[in-house]
């Protein structure tokens, strides 16, 4: 069936376009004249993007409604030949996910940065902050149209600077700057992985293209310009190729090829979105600038991993093990970071460790779904889908109050509902989204999400699961008891206001997504494989879902609801002497990790190779020059400066010569 | 009297007795370019081998090709050279001994440092 | 007289202008120098222009010749009793380092704007310098080659020698005498190769259509190899590198780091796998272990240096690595590697020395711990800087990126001399390097330019002058230009490097590397 593109299918490249524009421009052009028009050109850049993505999403929608969703790859442009029939080539790849997740980022961006231009007032930084904030969108929206793996390799390591270049945004401070070394160079690690994956899927691609690709290439309604490549998705995740892949074994503890691909790409995916045990740099990114954790560290960058394990599903799902790996490692960081987020006193932590949590929620829904029961899938896209909201929210509302109290610290807030009532209502809507009270946002995508773990027999996930939704609510009502009722407890707290409009502008938006997104359809746009048994809502994990919710803010408001209850915790703390404070010190992990990388690898590694160099290496030149100069001087002994002496040698090897040959000859 | 001796006494001089004489010459030269202190005395021994050289030349010229005169032209050339060899060698001596007071070849070992 | 041979006349031309300028008008040197390098610019841009013309067409046969094609050629007999001759010409390879070149001296005579010690031997030396390296990537007669590889490098000596800092006779002498060893390694090669072929000639093109006996390849290859090796910092015999950037001004660096230790790539891809293939095929994986250690050495080592200067020496030392790794890998995406990573680290590390120069001219130290915050007083320098540490840690967008997913991809795929198992981990722990790379550009730089400042008379420095952000501005737009754009680059290079490839097969037509 033949499809007429619209405008904004066919010109999906202006949506990164769009930002990367208006990262040039404002960066080289605006910035040193003009803050305010800095953030003006920004915004506008993002909200054009934005509609762009709308109409898109409508466009593509209402051209395949009612029948399955294609993969389309309307526009492409050979970027890198590595050799001939071997080339990347950059495009935009349109289907229901990157729609999904194109919708999510310029509409979180487009707000995020409507914020800023409130938030960041008076800040010397101000056009530097929205050139990085461009830089990031565009990075960001690449990624997500990537309709190759290399592309998003590519995009994958922009968004990871910019994110380095945002948390580091206070370059004076050096916890920031440390903070923005630790997350570059985790998720530079974990790219490694990545890195070492494409490369493997990149080869086999290759060998395997010329005999496949033409089983493959007519099944698909793609309209891409260059045919398909073998570094493409659709490749990749062929049912051809993993046939053709999977029982390829390598003499390696007995995993097939596929499963270590797939494992490397995870250890990717897993950096990115700040798994267990590379969850360390997320917490310290807080350091950056509060609408940076909104967009970067709640809502975008850290689901691309997450986006990363749904786009090549297929061939995850083609790896059991690999699958079992994303399973446990989502289902074991949501429980984790659900721990250690009860402890934490300053706000954005406590926030970064729900995002932790949560993201561990939508890998463990990937993990626990399989080609033929694929709810995971979809329920994983939809937690991502509200998650994205209502958790930028929490940020955003939080930036709003730490601009007031201006501390981190929930211990210096307190009383803040009356003071700043519009930030209130918007926190209370997110919070209750995010425990899952219906009927907001996340109580749809939750259960969905546990309605997967149970289908497929994960009956440890699906507990783990449900404790998990507990601990988010406590975790949450913890902090919004504390923050916004009992008494003011600092100064800052009982001199705060209202934030400005263009702060309480965006938190209302939000607001209203984050209750109603959770209405949206998600089965019927999104899915992959089977087709989808679970409809609507099955009260049988719906009710007991709700009840640890309720359960969580029934502990919460015991625990923290007001002075009295505050001394509770602080009791209950105590008693629980050891665990919690190794709770509260987030497990040591940090300090683990500080110990490998500065007492192993700088002082045994690093260390001994500079003074072997210096040494050893740099010692054998060295000697080299001096056995020359030690052979000179001995010879030089020899040297009288007696030119009667040399002549006398001279002579006696003269005569030494004449009767070597009168012997020889005569 | 030996029989050589006694040989060469009795011939008139051939080849041999005026190489014989060329290689005695060029001998005393050596040993005293090689054992004389003196620059000068050096220099005089440098002259006694240019002197067996240039014979030499006139010698085989004699002998060998009797009508060509290549020999001889070469042997005046020597004496041209040893006549400037000796100027430029006395004029170092002099500046020499200006400058150190002696021309004691032992002393004159700068070339070592 | 044709283009090519202008190409070296400018820069000679350029020195006599500089010779017979008295030295005491100094700024009239400088910028004599400047415009004859600006001058070279056009004019590398005019032959380049001319390249892309007459060789675009070809780009289709070249997929199955074994014989570089060359373009712009000019051949005169020089003693032709002894097959010598004079012969330049360019293909692609060379085009690439030309342009490399071009620009680096450009820049590098705007960035030592400021020395005022013996200006006018400074800038005669360096242009002569400059003159030979040109004749290096133009020549293709091996006499001629090597003569121009020794003006190269003899200059040198007297330039680090009397502008250098630190220990800089020491440093210079290490480097000279280091390289001149390289050099007789490769000068025997040379001899070797124009006595075992049946026709005596230097003649590169006559000589690679010559059959040498595998024995004979077996021990010249790896001579020349290391030959150029030494110059292209193969471990172990790339000590002269941190001692000598280290000790030399900043010109002087940005040449060398950034220009002549391309010329050991260079000569290795050119000379020693050109010439010698089944040379290659027998040695190609014991220099890959080499060149492996290089990478993950020379990162490694740079994590814990406190000198920018031995800092990017060592960063140097793991990114030459990957030129030697492409060399000795033998397929065609390692080869464009080896060719794109030249140009991208030579771009790189210009920038990287010539910032430094910039930044030790202002704060007077070059020592890490030293230094911090300045990026609030210098946000130029301090961006460029970040480019060239994000460029060097393999970004994308930037040109590092393209050179090194190129090698990683051609490491991965092996060839087919070589068990793939093992090229295959080699390249595994090459990769490796791309996180300790990440680890020591963000500890160095985050420590010199961001937190705090720490010292109070770092607040009154100043940002980049005009001449400063000329340079570092061109260096930066060629290394976004690469890494945004890299189809113009492969284009130009890659229908010169597949002969390279065909070689190696005997069939003579590009083959997978299929195992």
């Amino acid at each position: 069936m033949e499809h007429e593109l619209g405008f904004a299918l066919s010109n999906a490249w202006l949506v990164p376009a769009l930002p990367l524009i208006s990262f040039v421009v404002v960066g080289l052009f605006i910035r040193p004249y003009s803050a305010k028009w800095a953030g003006i050109v920004a915004t506008l850049a993002v909200m054009g993007s934005a509609v762009m993505a709308y109409a898109i999403a409508w466009q593509y929608f209402h051209l395949y409604h009612g029948e399955d969703h294609p993969a389309i790859v309307p526009w492409t442009i050979e970027w890198l030949r590595y050799q001939p029939g071997m080339s990347v080539v950059m495009g935009t790849l349109i289907d229901p996910i990157s729609v999904l997740l194109m919708v999510v980022v310029t509409t979180v961006s487009a707000l995020v940065h409507l914020y800023s231009n409130g938030y960041m007032k008076g800040d010397p930084g101000f056009g530097r902050f929205f050139t990085y904030l461009s830089l990031f969108t565009f990075s960001m929206l690449g990624l997500v149209l990537a309709p190759n793996i290399v592309q998003m390799y590519v995009f994958w390591e922009l968004v990871g600077v910019s994110s380095f270049l945002l948390i580091g945004f206070y370059y004076q401070k050096p916890s920031a700057v440390a903070a923005s070394k630790k997350a570059f160079i985790v998720t530079r690690f974990a790219d490694l992985g990545f890195l070492i994956g494409v490369l493997t899927l990149g080869y086999y691609g290759y060998l395997s293209f010329p005999q496949l690709s033409p089983s493959i290439e007519p099944g698909l309604a793609g309209l891409s310009t260059s045919g398909l490549q073998p570094f493409d998705f659709a490749y990749i995740n062929s049912p051809e190729f993993l046939a053709y892949f999977a029982p390829m074994q390598v003499a390696f503890f007995g995993f097939s090829l596929l499963t270590m691909a797939m494992v490397l790409v995870f250890m990717g995916a897993a950096g990115k979105s700040a798994m267990f045990p590379l969850h360390i740099w997320l917490p310290d990114a807080m350091e950056g600038p509060t609408p940076v954790s909104a967009l970067i560290h709640a809502a975008t960058m850290v689901v691309a991993g997450v986006y990363l394990v749904a786009r090549l599903f297929p061939a995850f799902a083609a790896s059991e093990t690999a699958l079992l790996l994303v399973m446990v490692v989502g289902t074991f960081t949501s429980l984790f970071a659900a721990v250690i987020g009860t402890t934490q006193d300053d706000i954005k932590r406590v926030l970064a460790f729900s995002t932790l949590s949560q993201l561990g929620y939508m890998m463990l829904a990937l993990g626990v779904s399989t080609m033929a029961h694929p709810l995971g899938y979809t329920a994983s896209m939809f937690h991502l889908f509200t998650h994205a909201f209502f958790k930028a929210l929490l940020f955003l509302a939080a930036g709003a109050v730490i601009h007031a109290v201006h501390s981190n610290s929930i211990w210096d807030m307190g009383g803040l509902a009356k003071k700043m009532p519009i930030t209130h209502l918007c926190f209370l809507t997110a919070t209750l989204a995010i425990a899952g009270i219906p009927p907001l946002a996340g109580f749809f995508s939750k259960d969905e999400i546990l309605a997967a773990a149970l289908m497929n027999h994960h009956y440890v996930v699906f507990g783990v699961a449900m404790l998990v939704a507990g601990l988010t609510a406590f975790y949450m009502f913890r902090i919004y008891f504390v923050t916004f009722w009992g008494p003011h407890r600092g100064h800052g707290a009982e001199h705060a206001h209202e934030a400005p409009v263009l702060m309480w502008l965006p938190l209302a938006i939000l607001a209203v997504l984050s209750a109603v997104a959770g209405f949206v359809p998600m089965s019927h746009y999104i899915h992959i494989g089977a087709p989808l048994e679970h409809e609507g809502i099955n009260l049988a994990i719906a009710v007991p879902a709700s009840l640890m919710a309720v359960l969580g803010i029934g502990v919460a408001f015991f625990l923290y609801a007001g002075m009295k209850a505050t001394a509770r915790a602080e009791r209950l703390a105590t008693a629980l002497g050891v665990i919690y404070r190794t709770i509260k010190n987030k497990f040591y992990i940090d300090e683990v990790y500080l110990f490998v990388t500065h007492k192993i690898i700088f002082n045994y590694i690093s260390r001994p190779i500079a003074w072997f160099d210096r040494h050893v290496v740099d010692g054998g030149v060295d000697l080299s020059g001096w056995m020359t100069r030690t052979t000179g001087y001995v010879l030089s002994l020899g040297q009288t400066g007696q030119v009667q002496v040399y002549g006398l040698w001279y002579t006696a090897g003269a005569l030494f010569v004449l009767l070597i040959f009168w012997a020889a000859l005569g | 009297m030996n029989a050589l001796t006694q040989a060469l006494a009795n011939q008139t001089p051939g080849l041999n007795h005026w190489l014989v004489l060329s290689t005695v010459l060029f001998s005393i030269g050596l040993y005293g370019l090689l054992t004389r202190r003196n620059a000068v005395g050096i220099l005089m021994a440098v002259e006694v081998m240019l002197n067996s050289a240039a014979l030499n030349f006139v010698v085989f010229n004699y002998f060998v090709t009797p009508g060509a005169f290549d020999g001889q032209i070469m042997a005046i050339f020597v004496i041209a050279v040893a006549a400037a060899e000796v100027v430029v060698g006395m004029a170092i001596f002099v500046a020499m001994f200006r400058l150190r007071h002696s021309v004691d070849v032992n002393r004159i070992d700068t070339l070592k440092h | 007289m044709g283009i090519c041979s202008w190409l070296i006349a400018i820069p000679f031309i350029t020195m006599l202008f500089v010779v017979f300028t008295p030295a005491d008008k100094w700024q009239r040197i400088r910028w004599i120098s400047a415009v004859g390098c600006g001058i070279h610019l056009v004019v590398t841009a005019v032959m380049v222009y001319k390249y892309w013309q007459l060789a675009a067409p070809d780009l289709a046969s070249m997929k199955t010749a074994t014989l570089t094609k060359l373009y712009l050629v000019e051949q005169v007999p020089w003693f032709p009793s002894l097959g010598i001759q004079y012969f330049l010409g360019v293909d692609g390879i060379s085009v690439a380092m030309i342009i490399l070149t071009s620009i680096i001296i450009f820049t590098g005579s705007l960035a030592s704007w400021y020395v005022e010690i013996r200006t006018k031997e400074f800038y005669a030396l360096l242009l002569l310098l400059v003159s030979g390296v040109f004749g290096v990537f133009l020549s293709f007669d091996l006499f001629l080659f090597f003569m121009m590889y020794e003006l190269a490098v003899l200059p040198m000596y007297l330039l680090i020698g009397i502008w250098g800092t630190g220990p800089k006779e020491y440093a210079a002498m290490k480097l000279t005498l280091m390289l001149l060893v390289g050099s007789a390694f490769v000068l025997v090669g040379m001899l070797a190769l124009y006595w075992a072929s049946p026709v005596h000639t230097f003649d590169l093109q006559v000589l690679a259509q010559q059959t040498f006996s595998n024995e004979f390849q077996a021990w010249v290859f790896p001579m020349i190899f290391i030959g150029f090796g030494v110059l292209g910092a193969l471990y172990p015999l790339h000590t002269w590198s941190p001692d000598g950037h280290s000790s030399a001004p900043t010109a002087v660096s940005m040449l060398h780091a950034g220009v002549l230790m391309k010329l050991g790539g260079y000569g290795a891809l050119r000379i020693a796998v050109y010439l010698l293939p089944e040379g290659a095929k027998m040695w190609g994986l014991f220099f890959m272990f080499l060149t492996t250690i290089n990478i993950v050495y020379g990162a490694f080592g740079a994590v814990m240096q406190k000198d920018l200067k031995y800092f990017t020496a060592y960063s140097s030392v793991s990114h030459c690595g990957f030129v030697l790794f492409g060399v000795a890998t033998l397929n065609l995406m390692a080869f464009k590697g080896a060719v794109i990573q030249m140009f991208s680290h030579g771009i790189m590390t210009g920038l990287f020395f010539g910032l430094i120069g910039m930044v030790y001219g202002r704060t007077h130290t070059r020592i890490i711990p030293d230094m911090g915050g300045l990026g609030k007083v210098m946000p130029w320098l301090a961006t460029c800087f970040y480019i060239a540490g994000l460029a060097s840690l393999g970004l994308p967008g930037l040109a590092g990126f393209v050179a090194e997913t190129h090698v990683f991809l051609g490491g991965f795929f092996g060839n087919e001399w070589t068990a793939t198992w093992m090229t295959r981990t080699l390249t595994i722990l090459a990769t490796g390097s791309i996180v300790v790379t990440a680890v020591y550009v963000l500890r160095g730089l985050g420590k010199v330019f961001q937190g705090p400042i720490t010292d109070p008379h770092f607040e009154h420095l100043t940002d980049a002058t005009l001449p400063e952000r000329l340079s570092t501005g061109i260096l930066v737009a060629t290394l976004l230009f690469v890494g945004v754009a890299p189809w113009f680059f492969i284009d130009l290079i890659e229908g010169s490097v597949m002969p390279l490839v065909n070689r190696l097969h005997e069939t003579g037509a590009i083959v997978a590397m299929t195992k």
